[in-house]
C-alpha cells in the first residue's frame, strides 16, 4: 500500500469548493499530467499563494468543513495527485469529492474541529504521518500530536484494493 | 418499519453489500457528457477495458462547449463519438440535436421512478424530480459505470423537505430552493437524499420540480426526490403508453415508489412558502441569499438565461411576461440559451424567441455555454451577471466575475432595469 503524508499545507477555511480546486477552464485537458500548474489557483484564501514553496513541497492538505464541494469533477483529485498530495484532512468533506478522493485510493481523513485546531497550532512546518492500520494520524510541529480516527469501512478497502476501478473489475 | 423512496431504489438495486453500510447498486441509465466522459473513455482504453456493459443503459450528449470552441474541446466531442459509434450507443446527442444533459435527457423519457441514475455531473440529482435515485459521480465511478453498470453508495439518510403554503405571484421553485439551500447551508443536506413533498411540490411542474431537485448538490444533497404522480406520469406518457393500459395505472404504479407515511427521516423540516419574495444570491456561495429588495439597485452587466436550472420552456415563458415589448438596459448584454432543441422549437412556435430579441437578447444554441465559464458570454474581471444558473462560485462564469443566482423573471426584471431589482413591480 502507499505511503501517505509528509509536509502539510493549512488552508484554513470552510467550504473549499472544486472551482476553486481546479477552475473549469482547465477540464478541457486531457490528461492528469496537464492539470499540474493550475493546483488551487482560484483559491480565495487571504496570504494564501498558489505558487508557493510550502504548496509545491506539501504532500498532506489539512482543512475545515465541506472540503471540495461543487462540482463532481474528479480533476480536483488528480490536481492534487499529480502534486504529489495524496491525504487530505478536513473536518468534512463533499459526498463526491469524498468518494473520488477513495476511488482513487488515495485519503480523505475527517478529524474533529479541535482536533484540526490543535494541527494549526503546530506552527507553519508540520509533518504528518498516517499509520492506516492502527487508525492514527500524527502531527509533527512545535511539538508532536497524535490522533484516533475512523474510516468507513468499505474505504478502507478501496484504498486497500489501489481504486475504486481495480476493486470493481476483480469484483463485479 | 416504512422505508424511504432511497431505501426502496436501493433495495430494488443491490448488487453487493460489501459492508452494512456501504451498498453497490445495478445502475439503469450511465449519462455522459464531453467534459468528464473523453477522460474515463481513453483510461479505459489505456487499461485494455475499452467496453461497455450495455450501450441501450448509455447516453451521452455534447453539451458543455457546443460546437466546439477550440481543438481541445473538439478533440472531447471526438473522443465521446467516436466512442458512441464504436460501441453503438444510440442515445448520442451531437450539433443540431444536442442540449444541457439535464433538461435533454428528460425530455427523451430516459428517466423513469424507480431508477438508478448516475452520471459524471455534479447537478444529476436534477433527475431525482421524477422519483429517481439520481447522484452525480466521480470518473473513476463513472468508469465503474460504463464497464459494469454498477457504482457504490453509503446508504443513504433521507431529510423531509415539506413545502407548505401558496407561492405567491412572482416567486417560483428557484426562489423556494434558493431559500431554504440558505436555511440549510451549503453542508446542511451532506450525505442525504432530499425528499421534496408537501402541497406545492404536487402542485409544481415538472420543470419546477426539475429546478427544485438541480440545486439539491448546493445544499451538499446526493439527490434532490420527488414522488412520481399524475404530473409525472404525464409528462412521461408519450413514453411509457405502451407499459399501462391507462394514465391511472400508471400513477396507481408510481405509488409503489413513494416514501412510506412511517419512513424514518434523520431530519424534517416544513417551509412555509406563503410570505416568500424572489431570492438572489450575493457572494461566492449559494447559500449566500438575500430577499431581491435587499439587493435593489446592484449594477449588473449581463444577464445569462439558460442552463439546467432554468433554460427550460416554463422559464423562457415567464423570462418573457417581462421583457415583451421592453428593451435591454443601454449598458447590460442579454444572452439566452434555450436547454434544448426542443426547447428552442417551441420558444419559436409561441413567438418566445422573437420577444426576447426583439429586448435586444443574443439567442444561442442549447449548451452550458456561460454557466461553467466556459465559452458564450464568460465575463471579464470585475463585471457582473444576473443568471438563472445555479452556481455562483469565484471565477465560476469568468475569472474576476460576480454571478448573482435568480430565478429567471429576477433575471428578466435585471436585463431591463440594468439592475437587480423586484420582478414583481413589472407584472401588471
Ligand atoms: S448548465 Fe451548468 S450546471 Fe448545468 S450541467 Fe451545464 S455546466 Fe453544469
Amino acid at each position: 500500500m502507499k505511503e501517505f503524508g509528509g509536509p502539510a499545507i493549512v488552508l484554513d477555511r470552510n467550504d473549499i469548493n472544486t472551482d476553486e480546486i481546479i477552475p473549469a477552464k482547465y477540464l478541457t485537458e486531457s490528461s492528469k499530467a496537464a492539470l499540474k500548474p493550475y493546483i488551487l489557483e482560484d483559491l480565495n484564501l487571504a496570504g494564501f499563494d498558489p505558487h508557493g514553496e510550502s504548496l509545491r513541497t506539501a504532500r498532506a492538505i489539512v482543512t475545515r468543513k465541506n472540503f471540495g464541494c461543487g462540482s463532481s469533477r474528479e480533476h480536483a483529485v488528480w490536481v492534487f495527485e499529480v502534486n504529489n498530495i495524496n491525504l487530505v484532512i478536513g473536518e468534512s468533506f463533499a459526498r463526491i469529492f469524498r468518494q473520488n478522493m477513495f476511488n482513487c485510493g488515495m485519503l480523505a481523513i475527517e478529524l474533529p474541529g479541535s482536533d484540526i485546531d490543535t494541527i494549526i497550532s503546530l506552527g507553519n512546518k508540520v509533518e504528518i504521518a498516517v499509520d492506516l492500520e492502527k487508525g492514527t494520524v500524527v502531527a509533527r510541529g512545535a511539538k508532536e500530536v497524535s490522533f484516533a480516527f475512523q474510516l468507513n469501512p468499505f474505504d478502507l478497502e478501496l484504498v486497500k484494493a489501489g481504486g475504486w476501478l481495480a476493486y470493481a473489475d476483480k469484483n463485479y | 418499519m416504512g422505508k424511504t423512496i432511497a431505501q426502496k431504489i436501493f433495495d430494488a438495486h443491490v448488487r453487493d453489500t460489501p459492508t452494512p453500510e456501504n451498498v453497490v447498486l445495478d445502475i439503469d441509465v450511465v449519462m455522459c457528457h464531453e467534459i468528464t466522459t473523453p477522460i474515463a473513455i481513453t483510461d479505459l482504453e489505456a487499461r485494455g477495458m475499452d467496453r461497455v456493459f450495455d450501450p441501450t443503459k448509455i447516453k451521452a450528449v455534447v453539451d458543455h462547449v457546443t460546437p466546439s470552441k477550440d481543438s481541445k474541446t473538439a478533440l472531447q466531442a471526438k473522443v465521446l463519438r467516436d466512442w458512441a459509434r464504436r460501441h453503438g450507443i444510440k442515445d448520442f446527442f451531437d450539433v443540431g440535436a444536442n442540449g444541457v444533459c439535464h433538461a435533454l435527457f428528460p425530455e427523451k423519457g430516459f428517466i423513469r421512478p424507480g431508477y438508478t441514475v448516475i452520471m459524471g455531473d455534479s447537478h444529476t440529482c436534477t433527475h431525482g424530480a421524477f422519483g429517481a435515485f439520481a447522484a452525480g459521480i466521480g470518473t473513476t465511478d463513472l468508469e465503474v459505470g460504463i464497464l459494469k453498470g454498477v457504482c457504490t453508495f453509503r446508504r443513504p439518510e433521507t431529510m423531509r423537505v415539506n413545502i407548505v403554503g401558496q407561492l405567491p405571484v412572482g416567486v417560483y421553485a428557484k426562489d423556494v430552493i434558493l431559500k431554504i439551500i440558505k436555511d440549510l447551508t451549503v453542508n446542511g443536506a451532506t450525505d442525504k437524499v432530499m425528499d421534496f413533498v408537501g402541497p406545492v411540490v404536487d402542485g409544481m411542474s415538472m420543470e419546477s420540480r426539475m429546478t427544485l431537485c438541480n440545486m439539491a448538490i448546493e445544499a451538499g444533497g446526493t439527490c434532490g426526490i420527488c414522488m412520481p404522480d399524475r404530473v409525472t406520469a404525464e409528462y412521461l406518457w408519450p413514453f411509457i403508453s405502451d407499459d399501462y393500459v391507462n394514465l391511472e395505472a400508471a400513477v396507481e404504479d408510481f405509488k409503489k415508489w413513494h416514501s412510506d407515511p412511517d419512513a424514518t427521516y434523520s431530519s424534517e423540516i416544513t417551509f412555509d412558502v406563503s410570505g416568500l419574495v424572489p431570492q438572489v444570491t450575493y457572494g461566492f456561495k449559494p447559500d449566500e441569499v438575500k430577499d431581491v429588495t435587499e439587493m435593489e439597485g446592484t449594477l449588473i452587466d449581463q444577464v445569462y438565461i439558460g442552463s439546467c436550472t432554468n433554460g427550460r420552456i416554463e422559464d423562457l415563458r415567464e423570462a418573457a411576461k417581462i421583457l415583451k415589448n421592453r428593451k435591454l438596459a443601454a449598458h447590460v448584454r442579454g444572452i439566452l440559451a434555450p436547454a434544448t432543441p426542443k426547447v428552442y422549437d417551441l420558444a419559436l412556435a409561441e413567438g418566445i424567441i422573437k420577444i426576447f430579441m426583439d429586448c435586444g437578447f443574443c439567442v444561442t444554441n442549447p449548451t452550458c455555454g456561460a454557466c461553467l465559464g466556459m465559452s458564450n458570454g464568460v465575463l471579464a474581471e470585475g463585471e457582473v451577471c444576473a443568471s438563472t444558473t445555479n452556481r455562483n462560485f469565484n471565477g465560476r462564469m469568468g475569472k474576476g466575475g460576480m454571478v448573482h443566482l435568480m430565478s429567471p423573471l429576477s433575471a428578466a426584471a435585471a436585463a431591463v432595469a440594468g439592475k437587480i431589482t423586484d420582478p414583481r413591480l413589472f407584472l401588471d
